[in-house]
């Protein structure tokens, strides 16, 4: 417990499981090849890579969009909307329920109750109500995260120290005047580190929306390939997708250090 | 300058009292120690002036009139820990004070209005000796620096009234020291009235000009909570002389009705 890696056989150290599983699937793609060479399960790189630069660089002969761009667009697109729209509104009720105590007298029963209802339990109802457009898959989305922002966001507030908030009404703060300069910038960092948590489930619920109805999006394409055990379309679309919702929480997590860099001094650097 | 009359005061939750039959008039411009075991209501007796906590029963009359419900500008505090606002530099910590002020809606000013509240709040840093430290975020702060950042803060809306929790219950003797060199010459300057609670004597002593003792007289043991804290001593600190001690003054009569 006391041999600590330094920074670069640190990085080597974490490349290396990577790396295991590389040289695992291509062990495995090749022996499976020289058994069957029409295998689809496993296929070899240099099939997935002319796959990728097709889906990537071609236009489709149908519709005449490059199928990887169109899809990447849709799905981030709902995906931005619903986290965006989900994350201001957890932002306003948490901030609502966490200083005024009528308000969460009055609504912190229902979201609590709402945050335990499966999201996906409810998506016939939301197909049916919003149809099978954009907004369904946008709403679910928005019912599967906001809860658990709301309930979050109104924790960070109660976290507050009750001296700070005394402290602002001593020196002549409104209650607005609190919310507005004192909680809201001190629970920014919080709301963001939420976002990212909540880049997993909305994800989730994206590729589960799309996989039952849609016309284009990450989801649709790889349960439309199952059908045809297309496995050269689907691994890249994981890896694809994999990187995108990294890259994101990434970007998140560099926002929130660059934004507020006064909630991380206590770490480490 | 303010005087605070306490009448009749209990503060009760539920079963269990807390303060009971609290009577005091505190002259205007009085440095108040107010001391006590631990469990004494000395935190509840501040929040009641405070306007955090309402009393049971008993009014609190601040220079005549009721006090406000709510804590308000008229009275500035500085708590033991979390009195200053983590995400804002120094300066902002006071700034934000004036921008309470005078932007009702945002909360910020801009121009002319900034830079005067700018210039008044540096000059308040610079009265406790945190003007070099400005631009810094309080967490690279020490304690001693956050606690005087606090005073500067809670001075901005020239409270009538300051009350003090505690506040320099975690500090080194040090430093300790150095806070009571700040505050004395802040209290005299400003004209407030001052309460102070403390665990230390030797400090409640050598600040205050009357020193208050909380305690309660009477347990029963089969209901701790039926008695609350009274005020048990009572003593004038600016009296002539080699100065009051404990041993020899004379308790006031817990039972006796006020």
């Amino acid at each position: 417990m006391n041999i600590v890696p330094k920074h670069r056989s640190g990085l080597v150290l974490g490349f290396l499981p990577f790396a295991l599983i590389v040289a695992i699937y291509l062990f495995a793609s090749a022996e499976r090849r020289a058994v069957n060479p029409e295998d689809k399960l496993l296929p070899p790189a240099s099939e997935m890579a002319e796959t990728i630069r097709r889906l990537a660089a071609e236009p489709d002969r149908r519709t005449e969009e490059i199928v990887l761009w169109s899809d990447t667009a849709a799905s981030l697109r709902r995906l931005a909307i619903g986290l965006g729209f989900s994350a201001f509104t957890g932002l306003a009720f948490g901030l609502a329920l966490g200083i005024l105590p009528v308000a969460n007298a009055a609504l912190g029963p229902l979201v609590a109750v709402i945050s335990m209802v499966p999201p996906m339990a409810v998506l016939p109802i939301l197909f049916i109500v919003f149809g099978l457009g954009e907004l369904s898959k946008v709403v679910l989305i928005v019912f599967g995260v906001t809860p658990f922002l709301i309930r979050d966001m109104t924790l960070a507030v109660a976290n507050l120290p009750r001296e700070q908030l005394i402290k602002a009404q001593s020196l002549g703060a409104s209650t607005w005047q609190v919310a507005l300069r004192v909680v809201l910038p001190q629970v920014m960092p919080r709301l963001i580190e939420a976002v990212r948590l909540s880049l997993g489930p909305a994800f989730l619920f994206l590729i589960s929306a799309e996989a039952i109805a849609a016309d284009v999006g990450l989801g649709y394409r790889i349960f439309l390939m199952r059908r045809y055990l297309a496995m050269d379309v689907i691994l890249p679309y994981v890896a694809w997708i994999t990187l995108l919702s990294y890259v994101m929480d990434y970007a998140l997590a560099q926002l929130a250090r660059r934004g507020f860099p006064w909630a991380y001094v206590a770490e480490p650097r | 300058m303010s005087a605070v009359s306490i009448r009749d005061v209990w503060v009760e939750y539920g079963d269990q009292i807390v303060l009971e039959r609290i009577n005091l008039e505190i002259a205007s411009g009085s440095f108040i120690s107010l001391v006590g075991p631990s469990g004494a209501g000395k935190s509840t007796f501040l929040r009641l002036i405070l306007g955090q906590e309402q009393p049971t029963r008993g009014v609190i009359l601040l220079d005549g009139t009721p006090l406000p419900p709510d804590p308000g500008p008229d009275r500035g505090v500085v708590f033991q820990r979390y009195s200053v606002f983590p995400h804002l530099t120094v300066l902002r910590n006071v700034l934000i004070a004036y921008e309470f002020e005078a932007s009702k809606v945002l909360g910020r000013l801009t121009g002319t209005a900034r830079r005067e509240a700018i210039a008044k709040s540096e000059r308040l840093l610079e009265g406790v000796g945190l003007a070099s430290n400005r631009d810094k975020y309080p967490s690279a702060l020490s304690g001693g620096m956050q606690q005087r950042l606090a005073i500067a803060q809670a001075l901005a809306r020239r409270p009538r009234l300051l009350l003090l929790d505690e506040p320099f219950g975690a500090l080194d003797p040090g430093t300790r020291a150095q806070m009571h060199a700040l505050i004395v010459p802040l209290w005299r300057e400003l004209d407030m009235t001052v309460i102070m609670v403390t665990h230390d004597l030797k400090e409640a002593f050598a600040l205050g000009t009357r020193l208050i003792v909380l305690d309660r007289p009477r347990l029963d043991p089969q209901a701790p909570g039926r008695y609350g804290a009274v005020v048990t001593y009572d003593l004038d600190l600016q009296r002539a002389g080699r100065g009051p001690t404990l041993k020899f003054s004379t308790p006031l009569d817990p039972s006796r009705e006020h």
